[in-house]
């Protein structure tokens, strides 16, 4: 079992024939993601190595039944391609562009409320189910099928970091998610956690949160109203300055908010067991997951 | 990125937003030319940084004549101004905004800004104006009126008679001040402002609203669209390795104080978290360094020289995780970077995930004398003990 993504998963690419759509894509067929179509406007009618592509997400669904997008397209028109994807009839929209506009996502989470579609990012590595299906760009090899823990995260490399110590420990992982490192983004830690302890392979949880925003906070609130299954706690930024983007748009202390000790606290508070130092996240799992 | 403050008043007067009468000036002459362009006197004599707390730094003077204008600009003009925001080291004062002093009835507080966690818009408002908001908004929470708005929809009247009759607005004033609020809003969309903060908005005692401040930070992934706004930046009010790295296209942050290692990492995640884990073994982390998922060889190598260029830096620890970015193809970055810019100072390199024994072998047989690390722990062990 696993979660949003499976061996079923139909991917689409929008902006597959771009330089990154185009490696990013590679890499997932050779992971065996059942890549079914692509979407370039202008370049429908042409394929992608073995992958047709369209001109439109509406006549690719149409045409392939794929029912999960992945978004390479451009800053400046991501939020457009995300709506499209939305309207043609996409279950899952996996947004890996970095450097969207906030204003227009804010645009996007508005339009998004009342469809029957889930976003993950945008700016993330996107998801996969180890073994069965790769939506994203983060490397395939590092990561251990078969469950049975589930990894929530907002960034890319550090996720790597902390699958590669959970595979050297010999535990495998349920299906990993980056949620993306923006301010406003798609699905968040909450939609996650309440997956993973929903889905009956997952017996642990691992969640990567960094400065910026209250979403950890949030999220510890639901875990102890709602999460039975242990959940192993990080925290990026304790040295980060007051004021200052590191890196994500996301990751900002603003004022006296957004702290990673703040987030610590509430993990703490909740019974999340809290990774002090990330060289030693694989020990820690190993054992609390034991 | 932040604008100042007579910009931001700038593309207040283009939306029709009322700020008082000024202009910016570079000298004690320019200020003395603007100032006899005013109604009267008092005339404000205004530092302009990139800071907040201007006034009680002893950036903000009123002056009652043209020789005290021209004085008063002489002693603001090139002093370091210390406040809350600036931190110990201060800000050099290079240009000020020269403004005609105004009968204030009444000052206000309003602001802006993109609420992360609804999605949506939020103005802020305050009969406590011109004082520390924060301060205001930790002790009585219940003088802040927050209303929400919609991005899809936009402002609507009754967000602005939420906002007027909240701030106790007199009859007289409130089809003014909607006026202005409307016009905010409007330039607050279009210009993808990530904050526009008025701190105070004054009543003056004929009935009229006003800016008396202006703040305004504009949304950096949003500037290809407002070259403008891409014109306005002032490189002055940055740190000088942090606009070095811009150049590169390196996401780097300077954060000074007692760094002694300098790190470089491919993630932003990532490398807070090396920030953090070289502070628990007992060094400071002298910068952030994303040098970003799809690092070449040219990056890592531009990366190298600032971290070099940081007198304080003692050591450095580059981390990598491999995904994408073969450690083979980074480990010949840093080879090569090393033998360009030299090794001035020891460094540590740890790298894992794709091809990471082709990576490590390259390191061994470069001849550089490279310390290698097999995990995190022992990357920030190993750095730290070489700064001790």
């Amino acid at each position: 079992m696993s979660i949003f993504v499976d061996k079923h998963t139909k991917l689409l690419v929008q902006g597959i024939t771009g330089r990154e759509g185009q490696f990013h894509t590679r890499q997932c067929v050779d992971y065996g993601t059942q890549v079914v179509a692509g979407v370039t406007p202008g370049k429908g009618g042409q394929k992608m190595d073995d992958v047709p592509v369209f001109n439109t997400v509406n006549e690719a669904v149409r045409k392939t039944g794929a029912n999960c997008g992945m978004i390479f397209v451009p800053p400046p028109f991501a939020a457009d391609a995300i709506m499209e994807a939305a309207d043609g009839g996409i279950d899952l929209i996996v947004a890996i562009t970095e450097g969207i506009p906030v204003m227009d996502m804010m645009r996007v989470k508005n339009f998004l409320k009342n469809k029957p579609c889930r976003l993950i990012g945008p700016n993330c590595p996107g998801i996969i189910t180890p073994g069965e299906a790769k939506i994203g760009i983060m490397p395939g090899p590092i990561h251990k099928p078969g469950g049975p823990i589930g990894v929530v995260s907002r960034s890319g490399t550090l996720t790597y970091e902390v699958v590669h110590q959970l595979s050297a420990q010999n535990i495998g992982q349920t299906t990993c998610i980056g949620i993306g490192g923006d301010p406003v983004n798609g699905t968040n830690f909450i939609d996650c956690l309440e997956a993973f302890q929903n889905d009956p392979a997952t017996e642990g949880i691992v969640m990567v949160g960094e400065i910026g925003g209250s979403a950890e906070e949030e999220a510890c609130a639901f875990i102890k109203a709602n999460v039975t299954k242990p959940v192993v706690g990080f925290i990026a930024g304790l040295t980060a300055p007051p004021g200052r983007r590191m890196g994500h748009a996301g990751a900002i202390i603003s004022g006296n908010s957004g702290t990673a000790d703040a987030k610590l606290a509430a993990m703490r508070s909740v019974g999340v067991h809290v990774c002090e130092s990330l060289g030693a996240l694989g020990e820690l799992c190993a054992d609390v997951f034991k | 990125m932040k604008i100042h403050e007579y910009q931001a008043k700038e593309l207040f007067r283009k939306f029709d937003v009322k700020v008082p009468e000024g202009g910016v000036a570079f000298t004690p002459a320019e200020a003395r030319q603007t100032a006899e362009k005013l109604p009267g006197f008092p005339v404000v004599v205004k530092a302009q940084i990139h800071a907040g707390g201007r006034g009680k730094g002893g950036g903000v003077k009123l002056a009652q004549s043209l020789d005290e204008v021209e004085s008063l600009a002489g002693e603001i003009l090139g002093m370091t101004l210390v406040t809350h925001q600036t931190g110990p080291e201060g800000r050099l004062v290079r240009k000020l905004l020269i403004e005609q002093g105004l009968d204030i009835a009444k000052e206000l507080y309003l602001s802006i800004l993109p609420d992360r966690a609804t999605a949506q818009n939020v103005i802020m408002a305050s009969e406590a104006g011109g004082m520390d908001i924060e301060a205001v908004a930790e002790e009585t929470p219940e003088k802040i009126i927050k209303v929400y708005i919609n991005p899809l929809a936009g402002i609507q009247p009754y967000h602005v008679r939420e906002v007027a009759f909240g701030l106790n607005i007199p009859p007289a004033a409130m089809k003014g001040f909607g006026q202005l609020l409307h016009n905010l809003y409007r330039l607050f969309s279009a210009y993808d402002c990530s904050l526009l903060e008025i701190n105070p908005l004054v009543l003056t005692a004929d009935d009229q609203v006003l800016a008396l401040d202006a703040k305004v930070d504009v949304d950096s992934n949003a500037l290809y669209r407002h070259k403008d706004i891409q014109a306005y930046r002032d490189t002055d009010e940055e740190d000088p390795l942090e606009v070095e790295a811009s150049q590169y296209n390196l996401n780097y942050i300077h954060l000074g104080g007692k760094g002694n290692v300098g790190n470089m990492v491919n993630g932003a995640g990532l490398a807070m978290a090396t920030m953090d884990i070289i502070k628990q073994a007992g060094a400071e982390p002298a910068n952030f360094l994303d040098v970003g998922g799809g690092a070449n060889a040219e990056m890592v190598e531009n990366g190298f020289r600032i971290l070099l260029s940081d007198a304080n830096v003692k050591g450095i620890l580059i981390n990598i995780f491999g995904g994408i970015l073969r450690c083979d193809v980074l480990a010949q970055g840093v080879v090569e970077a090393a033998k360009k810019v030299g090794l001035e100072v020891p460094v540590v390199v740890r790298m894992e995930g794709t091809n990471v024994e082709e990576g490590r072998r390259i390191l061994a047989e470069s001849g550089l004398t490279l310390t290698t690390a097999v995990d995190l722990k022992d990357a920030a062990r190993k750095v730290a003990d070489i700064v001790k």
